[in-house]
């Protein structure tokens, strides 16, 4: 861990189980329209390491150098910066935190201190959000955020825009990013409004098999011993998976969904009485990017199946006289629409 | 040596391992009040870690104590921009007295920093008296090492033998100790069997193993070292008993589809011969700690959302634990936040006075305004349920009307309301719906009637009713349940045992998945059958208090209701 060379983050492909969320973070990649994922689990089961081996794993970016929101091309750069390297290069793809701590200011960018002190001049520093655009955004903790940046993050995933009016600052910058969501639900719940915005939403809890539980122990004593010699190990899975996931990005505007398809969407959806049309839309593209990655011409119940309780579990209304978890409800669901 | 001289003996090398490399164990959890034997504790923390920054802390820090912000000051002096260092941003090891207190928002805060610097380390001082009263689970799951200092006399806890120079050594050899593949396998079997559920501890527990090894100049995790760390690191998670480990893998359907269960068992059997599980969880059979039943009880209780009706946190602008300031508008009680308004003006100033072209005055516009903002508690609305069936009826009801009345008469310092449900014969009246007032509760509650079935499903379903409405005025509800019986009226009011047991039993659900905290009072002369049942399906405690009288009830329900 205290290598010089500052070895790479635990490499994913090297994550010991927990397929669902492994799962649902790659479909993010594939399709960031999906719209996010919310990690909810017991402490310890690999989230974070998830999600930083995850920024490992992405493939890189085509950005204009100079640009603080990560822009593609030149034309889509922000009026207010001045942009001294107008080349196009290739960044990783970025994965910002958020912390808890994070001050208002620090999110959505502000005034520039130094520039204002110093030179007098009204000059825009970019907060997170900018530096999060075309990447991840990642909340460890989501259900201990603040109310308000929780407020402010909503309106921001919902526009694609972050806005920005202060005395003369008026700032608007593309802000499109995949939220990543991690907690504990022994801390506190999520606000509905909150969980709604989650595309897929995965629970996670330790592997409860022994022989796993001593693999992923195997595993994490001999990164933490050697990180380089750990990762180069892994190198060639990570580069495997990134293959896959960029092959399934160029599949996924020619796969098909059927009619059938589409039908079985809706009657899951209402079955399980979830709200608003977010369910089944996410669902179908949830399927979608499953197929793409699995190298399939057309969504089948196979993929349905796959990715419904991620798709679904944080949609439904709670019935406090069901006793058993969403999950269940779901696979319950599941099994008498689609057989 | 004693059993005394062992524990503190085990105090001892915790302290030396900790010392090779503290941050690869995140830090110490010391469970001791204040006192002589934390301060030699605390004295051999210091000399082991030999001039590496040791730095205190509190347990309500503001976040720009702990991640640094604008050094306004210097930063106006000379024109160029000036941070402050947070806590978090220096690496070293940071102490917390009082770490029974941190917030959840804290504590989040300090686990992100633990994972996140690798030269960073917390020791926790857990002052708490009562098995409920702990370090927040989000710091102890990332603390190695769990020591439990209250045992201790002071007789028996000379000072810390610290070597530096052996620890120096041991520190260089620290890289070279090996692990055998068994060795690891191991501590994770003790770990499950143990019922600790995080992958954190057995990982933790290695780096111990490690370290101990490296103090007896090894190069590879014997016996003992296994033993150090099941002791220090496993041993004060366990969450059960070795024993029951059999039993109760048997019983509870393996959850992934386990055709590898069975071929494991004689896979893992004969590869562990060089560290006996047995020697390992015999020990820490000896060392788990004796209160372990009662914070595994204290544990259920926290489980339940929304803690223990001490109240909500509600932000509002008036009183309350101060929160960091917001931008926002006068008016509406508002109240304006002088000094940090004037902070967010102070970078504007250069710009401000050229425009307006007036140096002389301190230009603050409306958006530099800033609102203080306070968390305060939400009130309590206490709810009785009382049994008013049978003959004790008028008793029991009596008792109640003198709970809610002595509760009454300190509302005013608590914030407490409180409310009434009396069930009997078909249904349930709501006798006083949730008051603070005492005059009204006297005259509401002079005549109460009694008598007939027990219909404790419609009582629940008041309750619930009730509680609805104290959380739509913003109180935080809580319900205690008063009876001796057994329910045998159900919700339609017909006398149907089962029925009513059944009723009963949603109804207990209902209130759990809902999250309002409750207590179970058995007011019978002997347990009711049942009843404790009834509390676990509502995740309420379960008290059998026979001859309750109205000042030892309301004890009871302030003390259950007080986290």
């Amino acid at each position: 861990m205290k290598d010089m060379k500052r070895p790479g983050p635990f490499p994913f492909s090297a994550i010991v189980g927990q397929d669902e969320m492994k799962r649902a973070m790659v479909l993010t990649a594939i399709d960031g329209g999906i719209g996010g994922v919310l990690v909810f689990g017991d402490r310890g089961t690999g989230k974070s390491t998830a999600v930083r081996g995850l920024a490992a794993l992405l493939p890189e970016i085509d950005a204009v150098a100079g640009c603080p929101v990560n822009s593609e091309f030149v034309s889509d750069v922000p009026d207010w910066v001045t942009l001294l390297d107008a080349n196009t290069v290739a960044k990783p793809t970025p994965v910002i935190d958020l912390p808890l701590g994070a001050t208002e200011d620090r999110v959505v960018g502000a005034l520039d201190i130094e520039k204002a002190l110093t030179k007098g001049e009204k000059a825009f520093e970019p907060g997170l959000l900018a530096r999060a655009n075309r990447g991840y955004l990642y909340i460890d903790e989501v259900n201990l955020l603040e109310d308000h940046i929780v407020d402010l993050l909503l309106d921001v995933a919902q526009s694609g825009q972050n806005v920005v009016e202060r005395e003369g600052l008026s700032i608007r910058h593309a802000a499109r990013f995949v939220l990543v969501g991690s907690g504990n639900p022994e801390e506190g719940e999520l606000r509905p409004q909150l969980l709604d915005r989650f595309g897929l939403s995965v629970e996670v809890e330790s592997p409860k098999d022994l022989d796993v539980r001593i693999d992923v122990i195997r595993r994490r004593d001999a990164y933490d011993r050697d990180a380089l010699s750990f990762c180069a190990d892994w190198d060639g899975a990570d580069a495997e998976l990134r293959a896959r996931i960029v092959d399934a990005r160029k599949r996924l505007p020619t796969v098909e969904a059927d009619d059938a398809i589409i039908r079985d969407c809706a009657t899951l959806c209402v079955a399980l009485g979830s709200d608003g049309l977010r369910g089944e839309l996410t669902l179908l593209r949830a399927a979608r990017a499953l197929a793409a990655f699995d190298g399939d011409a057309e969504v089948s119940r196979k993929h349905l199946r796959l990715v419904a309780p991620s798709a679904l579990r944080h949609r439904l209304r709670r019935d406090p006289l069901d006793e058993a978890g969403s999950t269940t409800r779901v696979m319950r669901v599941v099994e008498e629409v689609l057989g | 040596m004693s059993a005394a001289e062992a524990r503190w003996h085990s105090v001892n090398l915790a302290v030396a391992c900790f010392a090779l490399d503290p941050a690869s164990f995140g830090g110490i959890s010391v469970r001791a009040r204040v006192g002589p034997v934390r301060d030699r504790f605390e004295a051999g923390l210091k000399a082991a870690l030999d001039g590496l920054p040791l730095r205190r802390m509190a347990p309500s820090m503001s976040d720009e104590a702990l991640y640094g912000g604008l050094d306004l000051t210097a930063t106006l002096e000379t024109g160029a921009l000036h941070r402050t260092h947070g806590l978090l941003d220096l690496p070293g090891t940071l102490l917390m007295p009082m770490a029974e207190r941190v917030e959840p928002g804290l504590a989040a805060r300090l686990a992100t920093a633990l994972d996140q610097h690798e030269d960073l380390s917390l020791v926790a001082f857990d002052e708490g008296a009562e098995p409920g009263e702990r370090t927040p689970s989000a710091l102890l799951d990332r603390l190695a090492l769990h020591i439990d200092l209250t045992e201790h006399g002071l007789s028996d806890a000379p000072d810390l033998e610290i070597n530096a120079a052996a620890l120096a050594e041991a520190r260089a050899g620290l890289s070279k100790v090996k692990v055998a593949p068994e060795a690891v396998a191991e501590i994770v079997t003790v770990a499950a069997r143990l019922g600790v559920d995080s992958l954190r501890a057995p990982l933790l527990a290695l780096a111990v193993a490690r370290a101990s090894a490296a103090l007896s100049g090894a190069e590879q995790v014997e016996e003992p070292d296994l033993l150090l760390a099941v002791e220090l690191v496993l041993a004060p998670r366990a969450t059960q008993m070795p024993e029951q480990a059999e039993d109760h893998a048997d019983d509870t359907p393996p959850p992934p589809p386990s055709e590898s269960t069975p071929e494991d068992q004689p896979d893992t059997e004969p590869s562990v011969d060089e560290f006996p599980t047995d020697i390992l969880l015999e020990a820490a059979r000896a060392m788990i700690p004796v209160d372990l039943l009662a914070r595994l009880a204290a544990g259920k209780v926290n489980r339940t959302p929304s803690g223990l009706g001490s109240g909500a946190k509600r932000t509002g602008n008036r009183r309350g634990r101060p929160l960091p300031p917001r931008a926002g508008k006068l008016g509406g009680g508002a109240r304006l936040d002088l000094v940090a308004t004037l902070r967010t003006a102070a970078p504007w100033q250069t710009i401000r006075r050229k425009l307006t072209g007036d140096a002389t005055r301190i230009h603050v516009r409306a958006s530099d305004l800033r609102i203080r903002r306070y968390q305060e508690a939400s009130d309590r609305a206490i709810i009785f349920v009382v049994d008013a069936s049978g003959s004790s009826a008028m008793a029991r009801l009596a008792e109640a009307k003198g709970a809610v009345e002595l509760l009454l008469a300190e509302a005013y310092a608590r914030r407490d309301h409180v409310a009434l449900v009396a069930f009997r014969g078909e249904g349930s009246d709501v006798l006083l719906p949730p008051t603070r007032s005492l005059v009204q509760t006297k005259r509401r509650l002079s005549s109460l009637p009694g008598g007939g079935g027990t219909p404790l499903a419609s009582g629940l379903k008041a309750a619930l009713e009730l509680a609805g409405l104290a959380r739509g005025k913003g109180m935080t509800p809580s319900i205690a349940l008063l009876t001796d019986g057994r329910a045998n009226v159900d919700l339609s009011g017909a006398a149907n045992r089962a029925q009513a047991a059944e009723d009963a039993t949603t109804m207990a659900r209902f209130l759990r998945s809902e999250g309002v905290p409750g207590l179970v009072i058995d007011t019978g002369l002997r347990p009711t059958k049942g009843l404790d049942g009834l509390a676990q399906e509502m995740g309420a405690p379960y008290l059998p208090l026979p001859r309750a009288d109205g000042r030892s009830l309301s004890r009871a329900v302030d003390a259950a209701l007080t986290p």
